[in-house]
C-alpha cells in the first residue's frame, strides 16, 4: 500500500488544481457524464423490457399471471409523491384496478397530506385522541419497563394503529418510503413502481405475483 | 529471489489499481457524493450454499467483502457507514449458528483493533448500536473496549448495528426520552420552579421529535443517504425506519459476499441520478418543520 500511497502523494495535487481550471473543468464534466452513460441505457434498457412485460400481462398472453395467489397479501400499502398525488383520477383508476384483482385492504399514503384531503375514504380519524392511563407508566420509584407492544398500544390509542402493510408500492421518481409510518413497515416489501402518471396495470399484477412468490423467514 | 520478485510485482500492481480507483473516484465526485451509506449485509448462508461451504465460512467472506467496501467507501470520501450485522431476530437461528457469530464477531472486532488495521489507517470511530446487554459477555466487553479505544478518533464513522432492530432502538428512545422528561420535571418539584428551565406545566412535560430523535442512536450521525440491501430483497427488516424517510433504497441482485468494487460505483451513480429529487424533497420538508 505505500507504493500507491506515493503515486497518490505525486499525482493527486496537481488533479486537485484542475478544480480551478474552467476548461480542465469541462473535461472533468465530460468524463463523469461518460461514466453515467452505462446507467442511462441500462435504465432505457430495463424500461423497455418492462413495458413489454406489462403489456403481455394485461393482454393475458401471459397463464401465471392470470390467476394470483392472494393469501399472503393482507395489507397493501401505497406511497405516493406529494406533486403526483393531487392526479385524484388515477388514484381511483389505481384503486379500481386493486379492487378488480382482489385486494381488500389498502392503505393511502403521501408526505404532505394531499391524498387525505381528496380522496374520500372510510378511515375514521379520531378527532379527541384519548391517551393511555398511566398505570403501566407509574408516578413510583421504580423506572418505567417499555416494551414494543407498549408502543404499538399508544400508537393505536392516539389513531395511528394500522395494520403493517405485506407489501408497499411506491409511486415516485426514487424508490424511498419517504416517511410511511415508520411502525409499520418493519417487514414490508417496498417495490418501486416509477411515476404515477405513467402507471400500468401489469405492473401491479407483476408486483403482486412476485410478492406471493416471496418467502421471508423473519430473522431466523 | 522469485517471491521477492512476485511481491514487488504485485506491489505494483496493487498500487496502480489504487491508483486508478482514485482516479475514478475523482470523476465521480463531479457529482454529488453521498455522506452516509447504510448497508444491510444479506447473503452470506446463500453464498455459503451455493459454494457448497460451511456458514461459518460464507460469514468469513461477508467480512471480507466487508473491509474492501469499507476501505472504498473511506477513499470516495464517505464520513459514515453503518452496516446491519446482527438482528435481534436472528437471536432465533440455530444456536451453533448464533455462537459461531458471535466468535466471528469477536475476533474480527479484536482484529480491527490491531495496529496494522484499516481503523487506525483512517482513524475511524467505532460505534456498536443496539441492545448490547443482549450479546454474550465476551462480545459485549470487545464492542465496548473498541468503541472506547475509538471514541477519540476524527476520521470517518463506522457504525455496526448488533443486537439491534429499529423498533427497538425507538422504544429505547422514547423510554430514555421519558426518564429525562421525569427527571427534569422532578428536579423542578424539588427546586420549587425556582429553576425557570424547568416548569412543571403541560407543555414541558411533552416529549417533542427532537427530544426522541436525541435519544436514538444515530442522535449525532447524519440520515443515511443510501440504503443497500444485496442479494435483492425489497423489504427493511427493522433497519433505520425513522431515519430513512429520504434515503434511496437500493436492493442490487448480487449477495454479499459478491458485493464489490463496480457494484458500489453504480449504486453511486444510481444515487446521483435521484440526488435532484431527494434533495428538492429533503429541503421543503425542514422547510416545513
Amino acid at each position: 500500500m505505500d507504493l500507491s500511497d506515493e503515486i497518490a502523494r505525486v499525482l493527486i495535487p496537481p488533479l486537485q488544481r484542475v478544480q480551478s481550471s474552467k476548461i480542465l473543468r469541462f473535461t472533468l464534466g465530460f468524463f463523469w457524464c461518460l461514466l453515467h452513460l452505462p446507467v442511462s441505457i441500462v435504465h432505457l434498457g430495463s424500461y423497455l423490457i418492462k413495458q413489454l412485460l406489462y403489456y403481455m400481462i394485461s393482454s393475458g398472453l401471459l397463464q401465471k399471471y392470470q390467476n394470483l395467489q392472494l393469501d399472503k397479501l393482507r395489507y397493501l400499502a401505497i406511497v405516493v409523491e406529494s406533486e403526483e398525488a393531487k392526479n385524484t383520477t388515477k388514484i381511483k383508476q389505481l384503486l379500481s384496478w386493486l379492487s378488480s384483482i382482489g385486494v381488500k385492504y389498502v392503505t393511502l399514503y403521501d408526505m404532505e397530506g394531499v391524498l387525505k384531503k381528496s380522496v374520500e375514504t372510510d378511515l375514521k380519524s379520531s378527532e379527541n385522541p384519548s391517551y393511555l392511563e398511566g398505570d403501566s407508566v407509574g408516578y413510583n420509584k421504580m423506572e418505567p419497563v417499555f416494551t414494543e407492544t407498549d408502543v404499538t398500544n399508544a400508537l393505536k390509542a392516539v389513531g395511528h394503529g394500522g395494520p403493517d402493510p405485506d407489501l408497499l408500492l411506491v409511486y415516485g421518481p426514487a424508490r424511498c418510503h419517504l416517511g410511511f409510518p415508520a411502525w409499520r413497515i418493519r417487514y414490508t416489501e417496498i417495490v418501486h413502481m416509477g411515476s404515477l402518471r405513467s402507471m400500468k396495470y401489469g405492473a401491479v399484477v407483476k408486483a403482486i405475483y412476485d410478492f406471493s412468490k416471496k418467502h421471508q423467514n423473519y430473522g431466523s | 529471489m522469485e517471491t521477492q520478485r512476485e511481491n514487488s510485482a504485485s506491489n505494483l500492481l496493487g498500487g496502480v489499481w489504487c491508483f486508478l480507483r482514485k482516479c475514478l473516484f475523482f470523476v465521480l465526485s463531479f457529482g454529488p457524493m453521498p455522506n452516509h451509506i447504510a448497508f444491510i449485509m444479506d447473503g452470506n448462508r446463500r453464498y455459503a450454499k451455493s459454494r457448497r461451504v460451511k456458514q461459518g465460512n460464507g460469514h468469513r467472506a461477508g467480512f471480507t467483502a466487508l473491509t474492501s467496501v469499507l476501505q472504498y467507501c473511506y477513499e470516495m470520501g464517505v464520513k459514515y457507514v453503518t452496516v446491519y450485522a446482527f438482528s435481534i431476530e436472528n437471536f432465533k437461528r440455530q444456536p451453533d449458528e448464533v455462537q459461531s457469530l458471535m466468535d466471528l464477531m469477536k475476533q474480527k472486532i479484536d482484529e480491527l483493533l490491531k495496529e496494522e488495521s484499516i481503523v487506525n489507517k483512517y482513524r475511524i470511530r467505532i460505534n456498536f448500536w443496539g441492545n448490547l446487554s443482549l450479546l454474550s459477555e465476551p462480545v459485549r466487553l470487545a464492542a465496548e473496549k473498541a468503541m472506547a479505544s475509538t471514541a477519540r478518533n476524527t476520521g470517518p464513522v463506522f457504525s455496526v448495528c448488533v443486537a439491534y432492530t429499529s423498533t427497538n432502538e425507538i422504544m429505547h428512545a422514547v423510554e430514555e426520552s421519558c426518564v429525562e422528561k421525569r427527571g427534569r420535571i422532578r428536579k423542578g418539584y424539588n427546586n420549587g420552579y425556582k429553576d425557570e428551565s424547568v416548569q412543571a406545566d403541560n407543555k414541558d412535560s411533552v416529549i417533542s421529535v427532537t427530544d426522541l430523535e436525541r435519544h436514538l442512536y444515530t442522535s449525532d450521525c447524519p440520515d443515511p443517504d443510501i440504503v443497500i440491501r444485496t442479494s435483492g430483497e425489497t423489504r427493511l427488516s427493522n433497519f433505520l425506519l425513522w431515519q430513512t424517510t429520504f434515503s434511496h433504497l437500493q436492493n442490487p441482485v448480487p449477495l454479499w459476499p459478491e458485493f464489490s468494487f463496480r457494484h458500489l460505483v453504480w449504486a453511486i451513480l444510481e444515487y446521483q441520478r435521484i440526488y435532484p429529487y431527494l434533495e428538492q424533497r429533503r429541503t421543503s420538508s425542514k422547510e416545513k418543520n
